[in-house]
């Protein structure tokens, strides 16, 4: 697959659209007859509902019906994923219903909704609905929430979901027993809020002729919400709900999710047999998106006196929220636990983690989900390390990582790393980020009075999120292979149905240069189709970095029967042998011969098969493939970040951010690297300028863009980015998943390189955000202390 | 109701609203031009960036009755027909783009930018922006665009002379 388009930097066919204004996202359609939802909300983070009264809202002009949840009694939002205790028991599971039931759990909570002609009357009605609330205490820091008297769900001991672990504890104490040195930190994964720029939406539509539903929505995976919803929820079979993600604005995970809005317009709209329509305001989208990260965690390395590590035990507490989102339970699990083998080769590896429940929106999957938590506070352990060991930051990486002829390497926490090159990674790294002379930088920004510091991390990324057999032992609920039918249409262009989901990967453009490339047409000839499932034959979406090496190998798989049918009826029109056919730039030759038949001429055959071998072949040319790894892939890399920090404001600027990562085979490397740019920039908001607050009482503090801080173009610098790309063993194509390393491998980075700023003040710890109160507060804390002494 | 009248992307046009619509209401609701999106509530975001009488304006901080006789230019009528405008071409050329839902704001904001300094700085343009936020690029890309979109508009404008 190595001709002119593929690793080829081809602009985007999405982007005529996008830049014309003529997108076609959820909020941009209306359906005919079309009325409005306004949903109204828990102002509190923790109350029952002792009475509500919406007579007068019901008799406002304009508005069409007030539901509560004593009129939507419907299943419960369902959780794809089963995790057990240690012990063997399941996860605590308590329901999730769409719109409260005598309970509310956190702010943002659904409690009643209200339909009218426009948006406008439906939310000056909502303000007549009297809500009588009797607020309970609520559990809010984690820490406190295993020994609270306050219960988030009545039925849940200690507001535990479970209490999970993973690996050889015996070997792991044995280890620690005979260590040299041992290197320990404590720290948190700050919450945040994934804050798409597209707000969520749903329309849900009702055919009163067929019983047909349908609907509109802001989705990763439109045929996970149709199982989902269809299957659990609202009991509607799939062959009467039609599920349609249209453009939709980001997601970074926080748009796979079943969420409650969906629900409820889809029952609305047959309830009331008119097309319902919700849109988030983004005061909405921060009450009521799933949250991201939110660990607490104890980590300790054993050492030899050579600072290589002989075991590694970590202790993480992880939020749950409120109630179990989609995917929630898997990632302090799964998507951390089994990754804790970081780039090292430790012999042994044990770690706890209980998730807990709180009175706070749900937490499940954001850009990374598990394995930034997991590559945080291992490399910034393994920073503590070299301290203790006084050895460089690079070099105790390089003693420790695993060696490139190593592969295929077996971690100790059940993951099979296929293929790397962790030290070439690095010491690329190291080159362009200019490591080696930074001392001179160091130098020469004293003399500006400014304090300045470098930071690096290595990481390891599980993605092309499949096995199904592997997630499945896992706890996952459902497969996740994917999905791809391959249409050649009567005169030669082809249309792709995909099931991943492009909301701004770009997946219009590198699956038609896969496919242009394999059937020798140009990009433009080819349509790839994605986020309606009444036109895709079925999928699991876009997550996990797995669009490429998982839903493109599907239509790869797709191609070679297409390629394979072409073949036998190119051999017919060419009175060849079938065994003598060769496929190669959109013609079927015979081998050793200048006869050949184009692709379109192959086609049109099979479409108009008046000279056909229809007593062996079907007519038409359009085939589907299911592609189920027996791996993940697994990218990795190096992250240098260079700070320069004001000792007088405590504002902290980064001045150089290096990024070399192995993707495996790349199709299209200016995708690839926009993919990197991006992720860079969310985990240098977590560093530095993002968290999510609540106060005691569950009021989310940082609800609105005015208090959350999400990263501008100037709080950050230009990008320079590397690869040293090794094909993954384990795929088919080579490829390994690009979409989330940025937010992986960067924050520790930051942190790293703002630590080190202030050491020579003594400085060795810093939470995230490294706000410049933080920073401030470090610099002068530290001085304070040393005037005292 | 109020009545109010725009001239948008050349075409004049009226609409009854109620006196509280939004001019990013107006035009999505009543003009059906959806390319001006809504990202936020609290004029943070950027991404209903338009022209209003040729300057960029966050188009959900201006009530529609404030536009009554403005000549307003939307992400929809920048382009000269087929032939984009050289800043949405930089934008395609350099992935200043992903999700899009940015962009419309984003371009807009960025052509006003280049009307006021025509051969903006790497630290002007993340200055400029500042107003509008992308969850998806990095912006890496962006300032990329602006750069080459300035270059670009600095050439059409030497051609028209």
């Amino acid at each position: 697959m190595d001709g002119s388009l593929i690793g080829s930097p081809v602009r985007r066919k999405e982007d005529q659209r996008f830049l014309t204004g003529r997108g076609n996202y959820t909020d941009d359609i209306n359906r005919p007859g079309q009325a409005y939802a306004y949903i109204i909300r828990s102002p509190h983070g923790h109350a029952k509902i002792k009475k509500i009264d919406a007579s007068a809202a019901a008799k406002t002009k304009g508005v069409i019906a007030v539901f509560t949840g004593d009129d939507m009694k419907v299943g419960s939002l369902p959780c794809g994923w089963q995790v057990k205790s240690t012990d063997g028991s399941p996860m605590k599971e308590p329901p999730h219903p769409p719109i409260a039931q005598g309970k509310v759990r956190h702010v943002g909570d659904q409690v009643c909704v209200v339909i009218a002609e426009t948006y406008a009357i439906a939310r000056d009605a909502a303000e007549k609905v009297k809500i009588d609330y009797q607020p309970l205490p609520a559990v809010v820091d984690m820490r406190r929430a295993l020994e609270s008297k306050s219960l988030v769900h009545d039925d849940v001991p200690k507001n535990l979901c479970y209490d999970w672990t993973i690996g050889d504890a015996k070997a792991v104490n044995d280890a620690f027993a005979k260590a040299h040195k041992v290197a320990k930190i404590e720290l948190i994964n700050n919450r945040l809020i994934a804050n798409a720029m597209e707000p969520r939406a749903a329309i849900g539509d009702y055919d009163r002729s067929n019983g047909d539903y349908t609907l509109y929505t802001t989705s990763q995976n439109p045929h996970v919400i149709r199982l989902l919803m269809g299957a659990f929820v609202l009991q509607i079979p799939e062959s009467k709900l039609r599920v349609v993600a249209p453009d939709v604005g980001g997601g970074f995970g926080s748009k796979i999710y079943h969420y409650a809005e969906e629900a409820i317009v889809t029952w609305a709209a047959g309830k009331l047999a008119r097309p319902v329509k919700w849109t988030a305001e983004r005061s909405e989208s921060f009450m009521s998106d799933a949250h991201g990260r939110d660990h607490i965690t104890h980590a300790k390395v054993a050492m030899d006196k050579d600072g290589r590590f002989l075991a590694l035990m970590v202790d993480t507490m992880a939020n749950m929220g409120a109630y179990l989102s989609t995917f929630a339970p898997c990632i302090p699990t799964y998507l951390h636990g089994t990754l804790l083998a970081g780039n090292y080769a430790t012999p042994a590896i044990y770690t706890n983690v209980k998730a807990v429940f709180t009175n706070t929106v749900p937490v499940d999957a954001y850009r990374g989900a598990g394995r930034p938590e997991c590559t945080y506070l291992l490399e910034r352990l393994v920073d503590v390390a070299a301290r203790e060991m006084k050895l460089d930051r690079a070099e105790i990486r390089r003693r420790n990582f695993i060696h490139a002829d190593d592969f295929p390497y077996q971690t100790p926490v059940a993951l099979k790393y296929d293929s790397g090159d962790y030290h070439t990674l690095m010491d690329k790294a190291i080159r362009l980020s200019g490591w080696d002379d930074f001392e001179k930088r160091r130098a020469e920004a004293k003399k500006r009075g400014k304090l300045r510091g470098i930071g690096i991390s290595t990481y390891i990324e599980a993605c092309g999120i499949a096995p199904s057999a592997v997630v499945g032992s896992l706890g996952a609920r459902a497969g996740l292979y994917e999905c791809a039918n391959v249409r050649v249409h009567p005169t030669g262009s082809v249309t792709v149905f995909t099931g991943t989901h492009s909301h701004g990967q770009g997946h219009e453009t590198t699956f038609a240069q896969l496919v242009a490339e394999r059937l020798g047409l140009t990009v433009e000839q080819v349509d790839v189709v994605h986020g309606d499932t009444a036109k895709i034959p079925f999928g699991m979406g876009t997550y996990g970095s797995r669009s490429l090496a998982v839903g493109g190998v599907a239509i790869a798989k797709a191609l070679d029967k297409i390629i394979a049918k072409g073949k036998k009826i190119a051999a017919h029109l060419l009175e060849a042998s079938e065994s003598d056919i060769e496929f190669r730039n959109g013609a079927f030759t015979v081998a050793g011969t200048d006869k050949k038949k184009m692709l379109g001429e192959v086609s049109l055959a099979a479409y108009v098969p008046h000279n056909y071998p229809i007593d062996k072949l079907e007519p038409g040319l359009e085939e589907t493939a299911f592609f189920d790894p027996l791996n993940f892939s697994y990218p990795a890399g190096c992250h240098v970040c260079e700070v320069e920090i004001d000792p007088d404001t405590g504002v902290t600027k980064i001045v150089n951010f290096t990024a070399v990562d192995d993707f495996g085979r790349v199709l299209n490397p200016m995708i690839v690297d926009g993919q990197v740019h991006g992720g860079i920039a969310q985990g240098i908001g977590q560093a530095l300028l993002e968290t999510c607050v609540y106060d005691d009482n569950g009021q989310l503090v940082t609800g609105s863009l005015m208090d959350y801080c999400m990263p501008r173009a100037d709080d950050l610098p230009s990008f320079k980015t590397g690869t040293h790309n090794v094909p993954a063993r384990d795929n088919p194509l080579g490829v390994k998943g690009c979409g989330e390393v940025g937010a992986i491998g960067s924050p520790p980075a930051v942190i790293g390189a703002v630590i080190d700023a202030l050491s020579p003040l003594g400085v060795t710890h810093m939470e995230m955000p490294a706000t410049p109160l933080r920073v401030w507060q470090a610099i002068n804390g530290t001085k304070h202390r040393k005037a005292a002494e | 109701m109020a009545s109010v009248t725009i001239t948008v992307n050349g075409q004049k046009r009226t609409a009854d609203v109620e006196p509280r619509t939004l001019l990013v209401q107006l035009l999505r609701e009543n003009h059906g031009l959806t390319g001006t999106h809504v990202g936020c509530d609290t004029s943070q975001c950027g991404a209903c960036v338009i022209h209003v009488n040729g300057k960029s304006v966050k188009a959900c901080t201006m009530l529609a009755v404030q536009a009554d006789g403005a000549s307003v230019t939307t992400i929809e009528g920048l382009a000269d027909g087929a032939t984009l405008h050289p800043m949405q071409e930089a934008f395609r050329d350099n992935h200043g783009l992903q999700c899009g839902f940015c962009t419309p704001g984003m371009v807009m904001s960025a052509v006003d930018l280049v009307q006021h300094n025509a051969d903006p700085s790497e630290q002007e343009i993340r200055d400029w922006l500042e107003g509008n936020i992308c969850r998806c690029t990095g912006y890496h890309n962006i300032v990329k665009s602006v750069k080459a979109g300035a270059a670009a508009m600095r050439k059409t404008k030497t051609k028209k002379k």
